[in-house]
């Protein structure tokens, strides 16, 4: 639709015109702020908390483990330094041989993640279906934003 | 002939104050549209109804995807 509306526009005698290609779906993906009736739908993204344990990959795993029993979290998330999720070091899954070497070298490369326009709904049953607690919520660029949590979303879904 | 963008072209226009316009149906737009954004659906893009916009200032139009 916008690219044939930026035709027309350009028919009109516009000379400046720029099409936002990716859209709406994409500016609600990047958990963006929105005006309207339904500004403020249930979604992974408004639900979302940020206390989750993040790591670079060169960080010491017995490091990253001693924050994560600080955290109410079994693991923590590697992200660069401009917070692309990289991976996820689950505490279970380390040995006591690990605990020197970097997190980059133990991490899980491969974390689901859910982009923070999903409904909490949609999220919670995701989740439900596959008995976990969590989500991981990334912009679609993977970026992390954050963790939304099953019981969070289950509870403002039935409110909605 | 108009220029494809991505959000942190979009970002950067929107802050030189371009003209948002999403181009959807006026129900999708009530519903949830971009901040300042203003509706003008594709139907309704005639001569009289474009005149609230600006033609000295960029206008950057979205809908709902790429496809």
């Amino acid at each position: 639709l916008s690219a044939r509306a930026a035709c027309r526009l350009e028919t009109l005698g516009f000379a400046e015109i720029y099409d936002y290609v990716p859209g709406k779906v994409d500016w609600l993906a990047h958990n963006l702020p929105v005006e309207g009736e339904r500004a403020a739908p249930p979604t992974a993204g408004r639900l979302m908390r940020d206390d989750v344990v993040r790591c670079a990959a060169g960080d010491r795993v017995a490091d990253v483990l001693d924050a994560i029993k600080d955290s109410p979290y079994t693991f923590a998330l590697v992200t660069d330094e401009t917070g692309q999720l990289l991976g996820r070091v689950r505490g279970s899954l380390c040995s006591e041989s690990d605990r020197q070497r970097p997190a980059g070298e133990v991490m899980e490369l491969d974390p689901s993640t859910v982009r923070p326009h999903r409904s909490a709904e949609t999220v919670a049953k995701r989740l439900a279906d596959k008995d976990f607690k969590w989500a991981i919520v990334t912009t679609p660029e993977g970026r992390l934003l954050g963790v939304a949590w099953r019981e969070d979303l289950k509870s403002a879904a039935s409110e909605g | 002939m108009p220029t494809s963008i991505g959000l942190e072209k979009l970002h950067e226009l929107v802050g030189a104050g371009a003209q948002l316009v999403e181009v959807l149906p006026a129900q999708e737009y009530r519903q949830a549209h971009l901040p300042t954004a203003i509706n003008l659906p594709l139907g309704k893009l005639h001569e009289s109804e474009v005149a609230v916009l600006d033609r000295t200032r960029a206008v950057v139009l979205y809908c709902w995807d790429a496809l």
